[in-house]
């Protein structure tokens, strides 16, 4: 039996608390009397996994048998979630591989000869064919890269087709081969409570258009939190989407859970409640981190990305997509979710190496922002761990370093952007049409590995929330000027942050530290 | 006798500054290199001789540091120039002055500023073809004459140059000051005319989208001729410096960018693709339609990386450095230089000077005995924050 989530009062006998810090970490003491918000333990994975696919896809929620709705002569489109979760990526093989191989095996059985496999990327980059081979394995990607199995392209206008249009108005357009199919599968990995479900294919394979009518600052500024569905401006509008999806086309959602085993035996430390740490768990943190710290930057980043999560899986769910999302959200936040007694002065959050969209890749200014005023920031439900008007303060070097084939648009966004305005609404209005359409990001989205162009803007987007409900927001070790550039401070150490935040917060502020990853997600009361 | 800075022959201490100044060390120390291993020294010499009838003398007021100047005392001027020169002679060819002869139209005592080219009317001779139509910078007579080889005022034997106390002048290089232009804004008159006659060198169309490269003062002048003579569109500058960032918005420029991330901004301005080579500088497929080079050359592979396809690269200014012509080739762009002024450049620079945003550009005025100060200064103006330096001969005793 795992044990549930805990909020820890840091009093004097409170040993240093690990705290992320990009590729990196550290121990640090906080204030007497802070509190620490850890997740529950991890949750045991299911044993013998193929054969709880097996009976997902055999005793589907709301759908007949996936077996049953296979036929000759049908068109078939498996789409699967793309490499931006699970994160860490998950050891191989790949839940989604399982999965994949399984659903393939009925559809040879029943005859099904026309089958396409398309990744979900959305406006993300395309997966690469070595990232596409990691993710449906070595059997699939031979028989399939790369005619039929590809990487969905929201600008290809030939292969979209539009839907209809919401009661709210809102387009909903969609990659043409799965929209023209007689049945899409679609196999999905849940990190948090924000994705699969509605959000899968009325997302994972948009455009633009229909895209923009969700991923805006007002949408997002009200949408507290985006990983609370019901209370989630987005998710509404994903919901509306997907209602009108059902209506035209037949979808099999085949949805997955993940554990909190995050971080694999070497550095198992970070896995674990500090004060449980054994001789071992502190001769590894000592080794892991002279070793992280003495490492050349390069060598740091390809020794993280490297790194690949020995998640359990907690849950397969097939079947209608409402029907399977509700398990699904059940199971994120049995693992995920801990009750918290009420917001905070300050809110501390340490910011790992990794977030959706630098996988094998950079972590930019804007990628940190999104991390953590976006992603972390709303790791709650009921009210944000921080009282509106409060201070957030982060743990990440924010460098001023980007990946230039990754994220072109996102160096202009930083240089030119954030120079003249760091105001969500400003920026939607000037530059989102700008660089949504500019023709050289669409052709390195579509023929490089690029986000698309409007992608930096949505990251902005992301912490529009966080932005209004915060008074200040302070990084710990950050980069001065990148932080300055993009409307922060920053601190050399978290007394001096502290200092920082009493101008705001006053001289005995409360403190509620997020401890993440393993993900936490407070159920602040 | 005439106190004058002389630059005189020796090969030794031109080779040392050349080569000290191409490292990049030396680049950065390139001011304290010119003032004081330069073949420059400080003399007392007879003021020169009329050479003839329609000359004067003229005692300088302010006589500006110009940056081919620069390019002399540290010896990255091209080595082309030497057949075009005679030593010793006293630099200085950015001067307001008076003027200490009569001449017809032109008393004893008027505040003028000079012209420098030495075409073939100072010189005495039959006009070329150049001189013919106006436009004595494309004299081929430079050499020839009755005086001795120079192609300005500043580099010739014969005449002085401003950076002394008495040169002599012909009286069509002069061009009479009205009392509304004050000193400082008169002896920027000359690079003023250079700028005039740079952006005549290519047609602009209107609207046209044009990058100034460089924000000194060649470049800044540069940028409130386009906005004064021609329709152009947007005017970006590449600037270096904060001062220089402010003073191009005043000019006229529509956007100031980094030098760093200047092709990045361009093509988010003007569309096209940016391409990355596997060395050198990124660059544009697509761009503005002009380019202005106005740094002596440094930077005009910028200019030549993020002009569109068959657009036009202007040079400006003496220039000291490499580039790779391949863009040149690849995207048939137009390279067309420009060298001092013709024509009615002077005459509507002097209209110019009147009214443009000149205020504070000259604020530093040395005396000629601090020349190794000035010197240094001028060499570091951009990161002191200055523009123009200038010499104030009178200043000495």
């Amino acid at each position: 039996m795992s044990r549930p989530g805990f909020v820890l009062e840091v009093d004097e006998r409170t040993p240093a608390l690990l705290m992320h810090e990009g590729e990196g970490f550290r121990l640090e003491k906080l204030p007497l009397g802070s509190r620490v918000i850890y997740p529950p333990e991890s949750l045991p994975g299911l044993r013998d996994l193929d054969a709880r696919i097996r009976h997902a896809l055999a005793n589907p929620l709301g759908r007949e048998p996936l077996h049953e709705l296979l036929r000759p002569g049908m068109r078939l489109t498996i789409v699967f979630d793309d490499l931006s979760i699970p994160l860490p990526p998950m050891r191989t093989p790949d839940i989604r591989q399982r999965i994949i191989e399984q659903v393939l095996e009925l559809a040879a059985a029943k005859g099904v000869d026309d089958v396409e496999l398309i990744a979900g990327n959305a406006l993300h980059r395309r997966m690469t064919p070595a990232e596409l081979k990691r993710t449906v394995g070595e059997r699939v990607f031979r028989s399939f890269f790369p005619r039929h199995l590809r990487n969905h392209d929201a600008e290809d206008k030939a292969n979209l087709t539009e839907i209809g249009q919401t009661r709210h108005g809102e387009v909903v357009e969609i990659n043409r081969r799965a929209a023209e199919s007689d049945l899409i599968v679609y196999v999905n990995v849940s990190l948090t409570a924000m994705s699969g479900g509605p959000k899968s294919v009325s997302v994972g394979l948009a455009s633009y258009r229909s895209l923009k009518h969700h991923h805006n600052v007002h949408t997002l500024r009200h949408s507290k939190s985006f990983n609370d569905p019901p209370n989630s401006a987005m998710h509404h509008s994903y919901n509306r989407m997907a209602g009108l999806l059902d209506e035209s086309v037949n979808i099999f959602q085949i949805e997955t859970t993940v554990n909190n085993d995050t971080f694999p035996d070497y550095v198992g430390f970070l896995n674990k409640r500090e004060w449980e740490w054994n001789l071992k768990d502190q001769a590894s943190y000592l080794a892991v981190k002279r070793a992280n710290d003495l490492a050349p930057p390069k060598q740091r980043r390809q020794i993280w990305h490297r790194t690949a999560a020995p998640y359990g899986v907690t849950s397969v769910t097939a079947g209608d997509p409402i029907q399977v999302h509700e398990v699904t959200t059940r199971h994120v936040l049995r693992q995920q979710l801990t009750e918290v007694d009420g917001p905070a002065d300050i809110g501390i959050f340490g910011l790992p190496y990794i977030c959706p969209y630098n996988v094998n890749s950079i972590m930019n200014p804007i990628l940190v922002m999104s991390l953590g005023l976006g992603y972390f920031f709303n790791l709650y439900r009921g009210q944000p761990i921080v009282r509106p008007g409060g201070v957030a303060i982060y743990y990440h070097p924010v460098r001023n370093e980007f990946h230039p084939v990754h994220h072109p648009s996102y160096i202009d966004f930083f240089e030119e952007v954030l120079a003249e305005t760091t105001d969500p609404v400003a920026i939607e209005t000037k530059f989102e049409e700008q660089f949504a359409t500019d023709p050289w990001y669409i052709h390195l989205y579509r023929n490089s590995y690029a986000y698309h162009g409007v992608h930096p803007l949505y990251m902005w987007y992301w912490g529009a929330h966080a932005m209004e409900h915060l008074g200040d927001v302070i990084f710990v070790g950050g980069n001065r000027k990148t932080t300055e550039r993009m409307g922060f401070r920053s601190a050399s150490t978290l007394d001096d942050a502290l200092e920082m935040a009493r101008e705001r917060v006053g001289r005995s502020p409360s403190i509620n530290y997020l401890h993440a990853p393993p993900l936490t997600m407070a159920d602040v009361r | 006798m005439n106190l004058t800075l002389e630059y005189h022959r020796s090969p030794v201490r031109y080779m040392t500054t050349r080569t000290a100044t191409g490292t990049s060390v030396g680049g950065r120390a390139s001011g304290w290199m010119a003032a004081n291993l330069s073949p420059l020294r400080l003399l007392n010499r007879p003021e020169p001789r009329l050479p003839g009838a329609g000359w004067t003398r003229v005692r300088p007021r302010l006589s500006g540091i110009c940056g081919s100047d620069l390019g002399l005392l540290t010896g990255r001027n091209s080595p082309y120039l030497s057949a075009l020169i005679s030593l010793p002679f006293t630099p200085g060819h950015e001067v307001v002055g008076d003027t200490l002869d009569d001449l017809p139209d032109l008393p004893k005592g008027t505040r003028v500023v000079l012209d420098p080219v030495l075409g073939c009317v100072p010189r005495g001779l039959e006009p070329c073809a150049g001189c013919a139509a106006d436009q004595p910078s494309r004299c081929d007579h430079i050499t020839a004459g009755r005086v001795s080889a120079g192609m300005q005022t500043g580099y010739c034997a014969d005449t002085g140059g401003g950076w002394s106390r008495v040169f002599v002048a012909h009286a069509s290089q002069l061009h009479r000051v009205p009392d509304t232009v004050d000193d400082e804004r008169a002896v920027l008159v000359e690079p003023l005319a250079c700028a005039i006659h740079t952006v005549r060198r290519a047609p602009i169309p209107d609207g046209a989208s044009v990058l100034v490269v460089g924000a000194g003062t060649v470049g800044l002048l540069t940028t409130m001729a386009l906005r004064e003579y021609t329709k152009a569109g947007p005017i970006y500058v590449i600037a270096r410096y904060g001062h220089q960032r402010e003073l191009a918005r005043e000019a006229g420029a529509t956007e100031v960018l980094a030098s760093d991330r200047a092709a990045r901004a361009l093509r988010r301005a003007t569309g096209g693709f940016l391409a990355r080579p596997e060395r050198g500088s990124e660059y544009l497929l697509g761009g503005v339609d002009l380019a202005f080079d106005c740094t002596a050359g440094s930077g005009l592979d910028t200019a030549l990386r993020v002009v569109r396809a068959g657009g036009t690269v202007v040079m400006s200014g003496m220039p000291n450095a490499g580039v790779d012509l391949t863009p040149l080739w690849f995207r048939e762009l137009n390279l067309v230089g420009a060298y001092c002024s013709g024509g009615h450049d002077f005459p509507d620079a002097l209209a110019l000077a009147q009214s443009a945003p000149l205020t504070g550009y000259v604020d530093a005025v040395y005396p000629l005995s601090r020349w190794r100060d000035a010197i240094g200064h001028a060499s570091a103006a951009g990161r002191l924050g200055s523009v123009k330096v200038a010499f104030d001969p009178t200043k000495d005793q």
